[in-house]
């Protein structure tokens, strides 16, 4: 989420397959629990006082700083209010919520010494067979703690350094973490952003040097697994001048019926001439309130292009936000978002244009069904320093019913005339007649549905790596059979 | 035995049929032209016979293959080898049709489709149709020309292969060329044994057709029948003897 989204109101608008498809999944299989030995888990009491804090930043070996900042990042978090322009969270008791669970096990070189029961829940989410598919490293986090990271040796040599948040905070990269941890992102942003900074767990660091280009995709998974626990892990990126790298996040839940809180943080550096792409499919739970903020900066001919894909979540607040500080820097998201029965996801995109000669470009697309909210919200900012730039806007929903609710609310502030801004939003209906031309060829109506859907988000799974685009489609088909 | 046989079928919209008792027999491999003058009812009776739920069917009865299929889904009379070769083929955003294709006959066959066999049918069909190949992986009729929607039909056509084929003006509003392309697809079809429903309401589709039958269709009913001569005949003196009937 982004503090700034608030004032995205339209009243600032100074202008404004494949085989994949029919596979049969079990929904089940992202709403699993593990219900064995939660007791063996260390947790934290309930509610959120300065002698949590320390005693989270204790049980984490934070460096001294890292304590002054999460104490810092409390006061902050107990002076602002929560946000009132988007989805109501009033569901949401901070006083109930447990911050921090720390799993058993510690760090893991290899898949084997990994606990059972733990493996089991990943084997279910796929991550050794993706590991198997030779992507670059896989970092799994459960509960809050990395359990498992591994990356590929042929990285490792090119001098790329992925690991978690909390190896990379008492190691020797701390200066660098140091330097960087939420710079973008300040716990003044917003509440939840407050929240993050206090009790923060978890996460991924990512260093890719100078020039170096890393050709297979590195990848994170993330998941809840306790009652109650809120998730709150950090990612930080910096990518050096000239590098080049493609980072994967895929984030699914089991269901509970404790409310849950997601608020991570991402924090992207794409340096001069650098490019990153950065993608993401979420499915939580659909009882999570999704509350996350991401970001990235550019500098000089930098480009960030982000992938997301919204599902889970009983709401969510989502909004990347690019910063295009120098000059021929570029931005692009494409994202698509799929609210069901229950569901309010308010999400879309930020761009800020500061550099001359700087470009950004959102495409997204948004689907609602069975009472489901789905809101596109986006906020383009043309400074007056960004001579010579070009924004453009293209935002499509799908509503499948009538009972749900599609909304579009793109501000665009514009201060120098010499931009080039445009925008154009659709809102559509799946025809009868297109169901019926696709079922004259023997699919069925449930499948056909699928697919028009399925078409309709191809924009953004065409962009994903196979087995992500397979498990997006997969998304999308169990998303339609539910009532 | 008929492969199609309609008996008295009454079919429409909510504010009333369309259809007053059409009764129509079509035999394996037999092509048949229905024609009409504007709003008589010849779309609708081939998308009744698709199975369109548009229109709700009121008495009668639709036999396909020996198999009452007039409650049956639209996709489960494809399965059994009914086709329609849309009047306005559907855009349909993001899916192609080389990935809807594979899905279709896989559902049809129950068997999944042997890509190698597969990339070979569609590469010969496209030679037979003169259409680039590119088509099939472009998104399903988007930005398609009208005369390349209408190949996009019969390319559908040919892969599918069904039993009986109905034609709603697939020659209308093409350029000469287009017309001969798609002519030459019905030709390979009737040639291999597939029966066709031909709406239309001019001859050049039909030339290198061997026509079985004609059907009038007026005000909802058919009629009168003949055989290929009628074709001719209706196009030289028009429906008014018909419209009177």
């Amino acid at each position: 989420m982004d503090s700034e989204m608030r004032k995205d109101t339209p009243i600032d608008t100074g202008e404004n397959d494949s085989g994949i498809l029919l596979q049969d999944v079990e929904r089940g299989l992202y709403d699993f629990k593990d219900e064995e030995r939660e007791e063996d888990f260390f947790k934290v009491d309930e509610g959120l006082t300065p002698d949590i804090v320390r005693e989270i930043s204790e049980a984490k070996h934070d460096p001294a700083w890292m304590l002054d900042f999460r104490l810092k990042s409390l006061e902050i978090y107990e002076k602002l209010s929560v946000p009132d322009w988007g989805p109501p969270i009033d569901g949401l008791d901070m006083a109930k919520i447990v911050t921090y669970v720390r799993p058993r096990t510690d760090m893991k070189a290899s898949w084997e010494d990994v606990p059972e029961d733990i493996k089991n829940a990943f084997d279910k989410l796929g991550i050794p067979q993706a590991e198997r598919e030779s992507l670059g490293g896989v970092g799994a986090q459960y509960d809050s703690e990395l359990v498992y990271h591994n990356v590929r040796e042929d990285v490792a040599k090119q001098g790329v350094i992925y690991t978690d948040m909390e190896s990379a905070l008492t190691g020797e990269y701390e200066e660098m973490v140091k330097d960087h941890f939420m710079k973008l992102v300040p716990p003044t942003d917003h509440k939840f952003a407050a929240l993050h900074g206090a009790v923060w767990s978890g996460g991924s660091f990512v260093y890719v040097p100078k020039n170096v280009k890393v050709d297979i995709p590195l990848q994170s998974y993330f998941r809840l697994n306790a009652p109650g626990a809120g998730q709150f892990e950090h990612t930080l990126i910096i990518v050096e001048e000239g590098a080049d790298v493609h980072f994967i996040e895929g984030c699914s839940a089991p269901k509970y019926n404790v409310a849950n809180l997601h608020a991570g943080c991402v924090e992207l550096f794409v340096g001069k001439n650098a490019h990153l792409r950065y993608s993401t499919i979420e499915n939580w739970s659909k009882n999570m309130y999704n509350l996350n903020t991401k970001r990235a900066i550019c500098e000089e001919g930098g480009t960030i292009e982000w992938i997301s894909g919204s599902f889970g979540s009983h709401e969510s607040y989502l909004y990347p936000t690019s910063i295009l500080k120098g000059d021929s820097s570029h931005a692009e998201f494409t994202g698509v978002t799929f609210a069901g029965k229950g569901q309010n996801l308010d999400t879309g995109a930020r761009m800020v244009h500061i550099g001359r000669n700087t470009s950004s470009f959102i495409d997204t697309k948004s689907i609602c069904k069975s009472g489901g909210i789905s809101t596109y919200r986006s906020c383009v900012e043309v400074r007056k320093s960004a001579v010579g730039s070009k924004a453009s806007v293209n935002c499509g929903s799908l509503m499948l019913d009538s009972e749900s609710r599609s909304d579009t609310v793109p501000a665009m502030v514009i201060l120098t005339d010499k931009a080039d801004v445009g925008h154009e939003a659709k809102i559509g209906k799946i025809s009868d007649e297109a169901v019926f031309y696709l079922m004259s060829r023997g699919v069925s109506e449930a499948d056909a549905r699928a697919m028009i859907v399925s078409g309709f988000a191809n924009p953004v799974s065409k962009e994903l790596p196979l087995e992500y685009a397979a498990e997006m489609n997969n998304l999308i088909k169990l998303e339609m059979e539910q009532g | 035995m008929a492969l199609l046989e309609i008996k008295g079928l009454k079919a429409g919209i909510e504010e009333g049929d369309i259809l007053h008792g059409v009764d129509l027999e079509v035999n394996p491999g037999e092509t048949h032209v229905l024609m009409g003058p504007n709003g008589a009812g010849k779309s609708t009776l081939g998308n009744v016979i698709m199975g369109n739920p548009a229109y709700k069917v009121t008495d009668g009865s639709i036999i396909f293959d020996g198999e009452d299929i007039t409650k049956l889904t639209a996709s489960d009379r494809a399965k059994k080898g009914l086709f329609m070769s849309f009047q306005n083929p559907l855009e349909v955003p993001g899916l192609s049709l080389e990935s809807f294709l594979r899905n279709a006959l896989r559902e049809k066959t129950g068997k999944p489709v042997r890509i190698f066999q597969y990339k070979k049918q569609i590469e010969e069909t496209c030679k037979l149709l003169d259409m680039d190949e590119s088509y099939v992986e472009r998104d399903m009729n988007v930005g398609f020309s009208g005369g390349e929607k209408k190949k996009a039909e019969i390319f559908q056509l040919l892969m599918l292969s069904p039993k009986l084929a109905i034609l709603d003006e697939t020659d209308s509003g093409l350029d000469v060329d287009a017309v001969r392309t798609v002519s030459k697809g019905v030709e390979i079809f009737s040639k291999n044994g597939g029966a066709l429903i031909i709406i239309t309401h001019s001859t050049r589709i039909l030339e290198a057709l061997r026509v079985d039958k004609t059907h009038v269709i007026v005000k909802g009913s058919i009629v009168a029948s003949g055989g290929a001569e009628m074709v001719d005949e209706i196009n030289n003196n028009g429906f008014e003897s018909y419209v009177g009937a």
